[in-house]
């Protein structure tokens, strides 16, 4: 089985919560690279520094043509879609918002996909449109691993229930769950 | 290790480098040092939006219809823009910058990848309530003739006046947005006296070069498209064309790290990306 190498996180209405309760939860030596699309509005700076407090690896926002860094919690900037190139460096985009949204959730997993294939994990957490379902899709069907927080226990119920009907997933947990889970399959 | 890509992708890449060389033999239009990630995004869009059954389908209408490629630049180039887009960026250029431009007699400032000229609009707006239209000249350029004829008509959809004016206002604007379009049905019209000092021009970043001595450069959310060569081709350009001590505005989430002809301008904002052609030998104050 291939070693999961990159965790896309994508999350809406109720997020910085959902985050904040996942990202508190993943072992401090993790060493992928995790990646945080957020329609949560506002500074991603804020977003980064609030998140950072819960989270014992560090969170910083997605920088323009630099590497995605393993061990390291990466937010995608506001008002851009957030891609990677081939060789994994972070490209940006002002194209038109996807699912009514830029960074859109379905942008970064497809992107993701493409670029880390069987090593990838996509993970939707609550939101209230079918941003990422997509996406989610997209990562499974390059033999990545699909994991949706269950609906009854999201704040928004519409998006984790958009991907289960649209891409399934592989696992499907509360909230409390996922990080262990993302430990046991992402540690070595 | 970055594994190989499965066939779909390596198939869809050989595709996509076949459109690229086509688009420039054929209509001269030079795409191979775009970003390969963004690019791709678009020309899929262009298979989904022209219903071809694959991109080299899409290469095959590029070659055989005439016009065809008029569509293709069109969904190759990006036409999202908003006036006094990040407002913090135009109220640091009221402040900051136009001051300092007020010493010239003659104001030049190119705004590169125009667009719909919604920036290029913002600018002369800035510009008018400084006092200083009267003896500014915008070169407003975009490689896209048809966002070109848009941005000439200054015509958008009212809808988009709500956010602009709050943006405005934001920017630290003196009056209201109001006072500079009339709105019918569901558009709105740009005044046309605030186009008197803007010439809307062909220039491709690709290809052109340096055709006017600039005290302020802006270009935005152009180079994130670019490759690094490219992106530092462009920045030369844009060190080229400034006079020493003039500025450079970028988007605001422009990396520059890549480019080794950053060094040659200084940061005056980091966080809203305004720098300065380094001035050697020159007062900085005389600028």
């Amino acid at each position: 089985m291939t070693r999961p190498e990159a965790i896309a996180i994508g999350c809406s209405t109720g997020g910085f919560n959902a985050l904040r309760v996942l990202l508190g939860g993943l072992a401090p030596d993790l060493p992928q690279t995790v990646l945080v699309c957020s329609h949560t509005g506002g500074s991603v700076a804020l977003l980064c520094e609030l998140l950072a407090r819960h989270c014992a690896l560090p969170v910083i926002e997605a920088l323009e043509r630099w590497p995605a860094r393993g061990g390291t919690v990466q937010v995608a900037p506001g008002g851009y879609h957030l891609l990677l190139e081939s060789d994994r460096r972070f490209a940006l985009s002002v194209d038109r918002q996807v699912c009514f949204s830029r960074p859109s959730i379905d942008v970064m997993f497809g992107s993701v996909a493409e670029v880390y294939l069987a090593g990838a994990i996509g993970v939707i957490l609550t939101g209230a449109s079918r941003d990422g379902a997509d996406g989610l899709a997209q990562i499974r069907a390059r033999g990545g691993i699909a994991v949706v927080q269950t609906p009854v226990s999201a704040d928004a119920a519409a998006m984790p229930q958009a991907a289960l009907d649209t891409a399934g997933a592989d696992h499907c947990l509360p909230l409390d769950l996922i990080a262990p889970l993302l430990n046991r399959l992402c540690l070595p | 290790m970055i594994p190989t890509p499965p066939n779909d992708l390596e198939l869809e890449q050989i595709e996509l480098d076949l459109f690229v060389q086509a688009l420039r033999r054929r209509h001269g239009h030079d795409f191979s040092q775009y970003a390969p990630a963004s690019l791709t995004r678009r020309v899929r869009q262009l298979v989904h939006d022209h219903r071809c059954v694959s991109i080299s389908a899409l290469t095959a209408r590029l070659l055989h219809e005439a016009d065809f490629v008029t569509q293709v630049v069109q969904g190759l180039s990006v036409p999202v823009s908003e006036m006094f887009r990040d407002p913090a960026v135009f109220r640091a250029l009221r402040e900051q910058v136009l001051p300092m431009l007020a010493s010239y007699p003659q104001i030049n400032i190119w705004q590169a990848g125009c667009a719909h000229g919604q920036e290029a609009y913002s600018l002369a707006i800035l510009l008018e309530e400084a006092g200083l239209y009267e003896r500014s000249h915008i070169f407003a350029t975009d490689f896209n003739p048809e966002a070109l004829q848009r941005a000439r008509e200054g015509i958008y959809p009212a809808r988009d006046a709500q956010l602009w004016s709050r943006n405005y206002l934001e920017a630290g604007g003196s009056q209201s947005l109001a006072n500079y379009y009339s709105a019918r049905y569901d558009y709105l019209k740009l005044h046309e006296r605030l186009a008197r000092n803007i010439t809307f021009t062909s220039h491709n970043l690709v290809s052109d070069e340096v055709f006017c001595e600039a005290h302020l450069v802006l270009c935005r959310n152009v180079l994130i498209y670019f490759s690094n060569p490219l992106q530092n081709r462009t920045l030369t350009l844009f060190r080229d064309s400034l006079v020493r001590g003039g500025y450079l505005c970028l988007g605001l989430r422009e990396t520059l790290e890549f480019a080794p002809v950053a060094a040659d301008f200084s940061v005056l904002d980091a966080g809203r990306r305004l720098y300065r052609r380094y001035a050697r030998g020159v007062a900085e104050g005389a600028a």
